[in-house]
């Protein structure tokens, strides 16, 4: 035990030391989530609309009205041709364009079926899937006005959304952010600290001292498990207050839960020391093992469901996943403790794994 | 400036290079593994949405319906419910997305004689996952807008007056692949030029080799450039690999020409290298480099570029903010390349942008660092 201590206590002289790193690791990840939590999301408004309205009746003015009225789309610019179209389109100045043919009214009033086109810029798939959510909305509702009544009984649809009902982007984002700053800290801080150790030579006198791999395991990290444990916990707070994260689960659960990655991404923060030399090595090596996973593979922002079926067994290791699953179920849907035992299960097999790993290899040196 | 001088730094820096093989594997290899994850992992496509179906009316109408939802490719009816309660469970713990509620009545109330009546059917989403819900909640809601077309139609009545065709360019598959992975290039460019030329400098001060340097002869100037043409030239090979592997393998289209993509990945690795230069010259260790440069550049630039969040989106103030961003500028000229096949004559101000905030950046960089320690 008192070797623990010792190691610990020269690792915060060290990190104290070494303030501006003590007040990136906890202050700005707070900043960062306010700066992301504002810019980032997925709604779309002010969608860019070009019109061509060949038409020019009461009739095709309301339509075009239909949609410069709604909430997604702003008129950028009318235009005539086609090389215009073009050109906005390449230089990326408009997304959407909506041409209504000649002769528009006469056919509605005549009761025969008219063609509209809408021409969307596919460049980011993502939008335009969105967008063209938007265009059939507006012109159902456009139909209804120009068609007159229903004739016959039909099926509608009531769309109802649980836990985050107005769809908002931040509450889905947040819960990945955390584990995205989380494992930046817990990672880095850990295989930095010990290759460091390794570049500078002073490993060496630590082999000499009488302190088991154990002892010098543990007095390394808990150091920074308090770090990423407090950072953490301000990211959590802060996410409450600015962008109204509920908490409809309890605070034991959730500490649990964020030990559990934690250790696991510490546990990897030594794995990567093992095998890496220099610091460069160590964050290369660490940008590969724990952020990419972090990013891509845990359902942050891609959906582990859409992707190609050997991607989403891979995606059994990664511990964010789980970290995700077990933090958005307590935090948005009010999960307990025996709701989340299948994920925090994984996270600790996870964490077990990769330290116990890691002290055998560092054992064995 | 002599060029000899500088020639021998590059040499000295691959001769460490070579020694640390582990960096030299990982800077070639790493960009490759995560090309290949983000080619398939980068999907905003919705594909196999777990969903649990709820038939109260248990009809002939109701089991169309309920067809439809099988039959797609988007969808994945994971269980067949009769009592509503039991949505919590699925819901509440992941099993499903999303729930379709078909209320009893449904078939009397269509095929009653009185007068019409509409019903509805309930889709309920899981709102954590507030992307993909929504993304697939209008799936869900289209797949009901259409068999109840069918249904009018069948009955020689129009429930539109309209045909809206719809007409998708440059990607008209709508593969998100073909947008990411052209974004990808930009990214992994940023972040191993960037992170390596940061670490390269601040490395030689605490390893104490930076006062070596700095009784030797060298100008700042060639000291710096030294130490960038190796990592501009990984940043390059690198590069190289990526197109290779997205064109060949991901069959992401080419549609431009390579001369423009190679002439402006020039000066953008100017820019992540002048940058990573910027933040050794205020590092006094490299975890301080590489904390500084993550947090402070590396994450911002990747999440406002308009990498995968619209600029569009972003509050006004942010979008100002985001014209600051050289990956913003290269993210149009990559996927110009790629996707619209345009050249010079429209990309000019891109480059014009990344020539100018490299310069401006080395020039910092040069300002702030002196040979000394």
């Amino acid at each position: 035990m008192r070797g623990v201590m010792a190691v610990a206590i020269k690792e915060l002289r060290q990190i104290r030391r070494d303030r501006r790193s003590l007040l990136i690791l906890l202050f700005i990840p707070v900043f960062f989530l306010f700066l992301y939590g504002y810019a980032l999301n997925f709604d779309i408004r002010h969608v860019t609309m070009a019109i061509e309205d060949r038409d020019h009746t009461a009739e095709s003015r309301a339509l075009v009205a239909a949609f410069v009225q709604s909430a997604y789309f702003d008129r950028v610019a009318t235009v005539d041709n086609d090389e215009q179209v073009d050109a906005l389109m390449n230089r990326g100045e408009t997304r959407a364009l909506l041409v209504i043919p000649e002769g528009f009214t006469r056919r509605i009033f005549r009761g025969e079926p008219v063609d509209v086109q809408v021409v969307l810029n596919g460049d980011n798939a993502n939008t335009a899937t969105t967008v063209l959510g938007y265009v059939n909305g507006v012109l159902t509702e456009a139909s209804v006005k120009l068609g007159g009544p229903v004739r016959a009984s039909s099926v509608g649809v009531t769309p109802r959304v649980w836990y985050n009902p107005e769809l908002r982007s931040a509450l889905f984002l947040v819960p990945g952010l955390i584990a995205y700053i989380a494992t930046i800290s817990a990672v880095v801080s850990t295989s930095l600290s010990i290759v460091r150790e390794k570049e500078n030579g002073t490993i060496e006198q630590i082999r000499m001292a009488p302190i088991s791999t154990l002892s010098y395991i543990l007095g390394k990290t808990i150091p920074y498990l308090i770090l990423a444990e407090i950072s953490a916990f301000l990211i959590v707070l802060a996410a409450m207050a600015m962008f109204g994260l509920p908490m409809r689960g309890d605070w034991g659960t959730l500490f649990l839960v964020l030990t559990a990655f934690l250790v696991g991404g510490l546990g990897t923060g030594l794995l990567v020391s093992t095998i890496s030399d220099t610091q460069q090595t160590a964050l290369q090596t660490s940008m590969l093992l724990a952020f990419l996973p972090v990013f891509m593979l845990s359902g942050f922002i891609f959906p582990i469901a859409s992707m190609p079926v050997f991607l989403q067994r891979v995606t059994t290791v990664v511990p964010a996943k789980y970290f995700l699953i077990a933090l958005r179920g307590v935090v948005l849907k009010g999960l307990g403790l025996q709701d989340v035992l299948m994920p925090l299960l994984a996270l600790t097999i996870f964490a077990v794994a990769v330290v116990g790993l890691s002290a055998l290899r560092l054992a064995r040196r | 400036m002599r060029m000899r001088r500088v020639a021998v730094l590059i040499h000295k820096e691959f001769l460490e290079l070579r020694q640390t093989p582990h960096l030299l594997v990982l800077l070639l290899v790493a960009p490759i593994i995560q090309l290949f994850l983000l080619g398939y992992a980068a999907t905003t496509d919705v594909q196999h949405v777990p969903i649990v179906v709820v038939d109260a009316d248990r009809s002939s109408r109701s089991r169309e319906l309920i067809e439809r939802f099988a039959g797609s490719t988007h969808f994945k009816i994971v269980a067949d419910e009769t009592d509503s309660h039991a949505i919590d469970g699925y819901l509440a713990l992941g099993k499903a997305w999303l729930a379709l509620v078909i209320p009893a009545g449904l078939e009397a109330a269509l095929e009653q004689g009185g007068p019409p009546v509409q019903t509805n059917v309930q889709i309920l989403a899981d709102g954590s996952d507030a992307n993909s819900s929504g993304i697939a909640l209008a799936y869900a809601a289209g797949l009901v807008r259409d068999y109840n077309g069918e249904l009018m139609a069948a009955k020689g009545l129009r429930v539109s007056p309209m045909n809206v065709s719809v007409r998708v360019l440059f990607n008209p598959e709508l593969v998100s692949r073909d947008f990411m992975v052209p974004g990808v290039l930009a990214m992994l460019l940023l972040v191993v030029t960037a992170n390596l030329s940061s670490m390269a400098i601040v490395r030689e001060r605490e390893l104490g080799t930076l006062e070596q340097l700095s009784v030797t002869p060298l100008t700042r100037w060639e000291l710096m450039l030294g130490k960038l043409l190796p990592y501009g030239l990984i940043g390059l090979i690198d590069a190289v690999l990526v197109v290779l592997v997205a064109v060949f393998w991901f069959r992401v289209p080419f549609q431009g020409s390579v001369l423009v993509l190679f002439l402006a990945t020039l000066p953008y690795l100017l820019c992540t290298l002048s940058l990573g230069l910027f933040v050794s010259t205020i590092s006094h260790t490299q975890q301080q480099a590489m904390l500084t440069a993550i947090f402070f550049f590396l994450v911002p630039m990747i999440y406002l570029s308009g990498f995968t969040f619209p600029i569009e989106n972003m509050p006004v103030i942010i979008q100002w903010v985001t014209y600051l961003i050289p990956l913003r500028y290269f993210l149009v000229i990559v996927r110009g390349v790629f996707l619209k096949g345009i050249g010079l004559d429209v990309l000019w101000p891109q480059f014009l942008a990344l020539i100018a905030w490299g310069t401006g950046m080395l020039t910092l960089a040069a300002l702030r660092s002196t040979k000394r320690v």
